[in-house]
């Protein structure tokens, strides 16, 4: 199996007296999906702005790329090549597809604007994910479908030569078919050899598109199995009561509240 | 369980798409019936609108279809420039004389430069209240300046004003400084050396004197908007009456005429040769063309989605056109005196116009004009995306400032003097409301720069027509302003439904 490339290891959190992750360990690998799933409250938003360097650690190592680092401000993650598409995916409504893409990372000509590049450029990434629901790169984000803005949303995290993405939620909000369609993308980035993180409450979509899951219960790492080796009631046994069978935590640690 | 086993249908597109470099790949694609079956569908294939190379009728349509679909642009100022047009040339028969129409910019070029400061501050949905304060303050300081021989001589009737001016510019240049906006800081600073050396007993440099405080007092507004965060109603509101008492103690409660100021007073009553004015305006309409014929050619080069040479050259020949027309009914003699020519396109109308052309170039191809509208669109996804939203937001209240001050040099022109009353009444309202009549929203976000020239001429012409005829009693004339204003608001929001809705 590859190596991760980005490796969480004894992971702690607290804010004030509340210990919110306990020595979570965490790992995403390259060319796969790992989901990261649990109950309301079982830290994955905690864990994830840890990772975009939001929130600091107390203690825990952060390897990305078999070096340790350290991710001090959400600029440093984007660095290292992490980005993360929230679930209100900010983008401006009153601007264009391509200026979206690019908002904050402008291509410049002569000190102006070089629109027909970015243009293109937004094509090519939008092309290489075989997104086939944009009809033009021109259109403002207000015109668009839930699906095609969390489509641009994505694109313009992994236009960056970006290594891991996580996504928060990014079915949420859909209907059945442009659920299809964000799935399909979020395999697609996989297939390219991107780490995805997808964090959903969804356990369909989760059973369907992800590799490995990583199940958090009440601050720990419950489980990481392998996605065609277990079924939705194990994920949810585990998401539910920390345990399933042989698998999770040990009956006392279960049973601790925090 | 996972897609790894089920084949792909979009497997082989991806390989596909990579080869050629992009671009290419989309020219496959089925045509325009295709094309019109996905949008139906609400979902075209790999961006068949943008390889459509757009033409005459192609672009027509669109155009139709944006005023359909709510995004009227201009249209409204047009067609209300039209109606006023038709009525009032049935009040008087000067409405459509030459010298009548050379008049209007001198009335208006206040409130076209006024609002195009607006058009960056309501970009943000914010609003700046004390432009025209601020803008009579400016120009009452510079009157000021060039009457008493200098500010630094001692302004009349208050030992400390000129500490307190130098002081305000001072702490400004700090937080300019503390924020990081050099450009305003270049403004200020030019305004305090002008002042300090003594400068601005000279016309010239005390005009450009006005520009740097109207940046210190940008710089000022933007820092307790911006970074303290009071509501920029409030904050603007509060100096507006503020400005008005500081109009009097730098005029020393007397107005000061503005006659003898050559280089001011032909800010508003003179106009350009016959030979600049043909040069002026073959280089906007031809510069138009030009910049849209090259705009059109590098993107069919790189298969961009494109205007056509037909339609370019259809639109900006247009605009050539007017531009060419309006210049040579310019340059007849339009005085009915006939021992003296007046002729040549005013100042008053080529510095707007000049203006508006720089600051729609700013909007829209800068990286501050880009992040400008995304931090009125969206701010929150602006800051995550890097950009440094309170900078934004400063810089847009000193432009703002700024072009409230060059706004202030051509109101006093227009009145011959800085009266005590000077920027206050109804000039900030006037202003805003051309910025909204042409098409700026209140909510941030959309508006051109266009727009405020396109409103100023309305809200211009109102005032204009009433007055020819005196026996019209001149209230008509607030109230026919207020009709139009409030007609622009209810287009605006009527089309904001209706692009909400489809």
């Amino acid at each position: 199996m590859a190596e991760p490339i980005l490796s969480i290891k004894g992971l702690n959190k607290s804010f004030g007296p509340v210990h919110v992750l306990h020595d979570v360990d965490f790992n995403v690998y390259p060319g796969e999906v790992t989901a990261l799933v649990g109950d309301n409250g079982a830290g994955k938003s905690t864990l994830v702005k840890c990772i975009a360097g939001i929130n600091g650690i107390d203690s825990g190592t952060i390897t990305w790329e078999g070096r340790e680092v350290s991710i001090s401000d959400p600029r440093a993650a984007a660095a290292l090549g992490i980005e993360f598409v929230y679930q209100d995916l900010a983008l401006a409504d009153n601007l264009d597809i391509t200026q979206n893409m690019f908002l904050g990372r402008e291509i410049h000509r002569f000190g102006l604007l070089a629109d027909g590049e970015m243009e293109r450029k937004a094509r090519e990434v939008l092309a290489s994910l075989a997104v086939r629901t944009v009809s033009s790169v021109r259109q403002v984000v207000a015109n668009l479908s839930g699906g095609q803005r969390q489509t641009v949303a994505i694109a313009k995290a992994v236009l960056w030569n970006s290594r891991v993405v996580f996504l928060d939620e990014p079915t949420a909000a859909l209907g059945v078919a442009q659920t299809r369609q964000v799935l399909d993308l979020v395999r697609r980035l996989a297939d390219q050899g991107l780490g995805v993180v997808l964090i959903s409450h969804n356990m369909n979509d989760v059973m369907e598109v992800s590799d490995r899951v990583a199940v958090l219960y009440l601050g720990r790492l419950a489980a990481e199995v392998f996605a065609k080796d277990s079924s939705t009631t194990q994920i949810v046994e585990l998401m539910t009561a920390g345990r399933s069978g042989s698998l999770g935590l040990a009956p006392q640690t279960a049973a601790e509240s925090i | 369980m996972t897609e790894h086993t089920t084949p792909d249908p979009a497997g082989p597109e991806v390989t596909t798409a990579k080869a050629p470099g992009g671009g290419s790949n989309a020219v496959a694609e089925p045509g325009e019936a295709g094309v019109a079956e996905a949008l139906s569908l609400g979902r075209a294939s790999s961006f068949s609108l943008d390889v459509e190379l757009r033409s005459v009728g192609q672009g027509l349509r669109d155009y139709v279809n944006k005023v359909r679909g709510g995004e009227p642009g201009a249209l409204p100022s047009v067609l209300g420039l039209i109606v006023l047009g038709v009525i009032f040339s049935q009040v008087s028969s000067q409405f459509l004389s030459k010298s009548n129409i050379g008049n209007l910019p001198g009335q208006g070029a206040y409130i076209a430069i006024i609002a195009l400061g607006l058009v960056f501050v309501l970009l943000l949905g914010e609003i700046d209240l004390s432009a025209g304060t601020a803008g009579g303050l400016c120009a009452a300081f510079a009157a000021q300046a060039i009457a008493s021989g200098g500010l630094r001589g001692g302004i009349p009737g208050s030992s400390s004003l000129f500490y307190i001016l130098v002081a305000v510019m001072v702490l400004a240049l700090a937080l300019g400084l503390w924020m990081k906006n050099y450009i305003g800081m270049a403004l200020i600073v030019m305004g305090l050396v002008i002042v300090l050396f003594k400068l601005d007993q000279h016309v010239f440099a005390a005009l450009l004197f006005t520009i740097g405080l109207g940046a210190a007092i940008g710089v000022i507004t933007g820092f307790l908007v911006a970074k303290v965060g009071i509501p920029s109603f409030i904050v603007t509101l509060a100096m507006f009456i503020a400005w008005q008492g500081v109009i009097l103690f730098a005029l020393n409660n007397q107005p000061i005429s503005i006659g003898n100021f050559k280089l001011w007073y032909k800010l508003g009553h003179e106009n350009m040769s016959v030979l600049w004015s043909w040069v002026f305006g073959a280089v906007v309409g031809g510069g138009y063309l030009l910049f849209t014929l090259y705009r059109s050619f590098r993107a069919q080069q790189r298969k961009l989605a494109a205007d056509s040479y037909g339609l370019v050259l259809v639109r900006g020949g247009i605009v050539l056109a007017a531009s060419l027309v309006i210049t040579y009914f310019a340059n007849q003699n339009r005085n009915s005196n006939p021992n003296f020519e007046i002729k040549g396109i005013p100042w008053a109308a080529s510095v707007p116009i000049a203006l508006m052309i720089l600051c729609t170039l700013v909007l829209t191809k800068t990286t501050w004009g880009r992040h400008l509208f995304a931090t009125g669109g969206n701010s929150e996804a602006a800051r995550r995306a890097g950009i440094d939203v309170v900078h934004v937001k400063v810089s847009a209240f000193i432009a703002c400032s700024s072009f409230g001050a060059l706004g202030g040099l051509f109101l006093t022109t227009s009145q011959n003097s800085a009266s005590l009353d000077l920027g206050s009444s109804n000039v900030l309202l006037f202003s805003v409301a051309a910025a909204v009549i042409g098409g700026t929203s209140l909510f941030g976000g959309r508006g051109k720069a266009r727009d405020a020239i396109m409103g100023a001429l309305v809200i211009v012409i109102i005032p204009n027509g009433i007055l020819l005829r005196p026996n019209l009693p001149a209230a008509y004339q607030q109230v026919i302003t207020g009709g139009v204003l409030l007609l622009a608001a209810a287009v605006d929001a009527l089309s904001r439904r209706r692009s909400r809705a489809t």
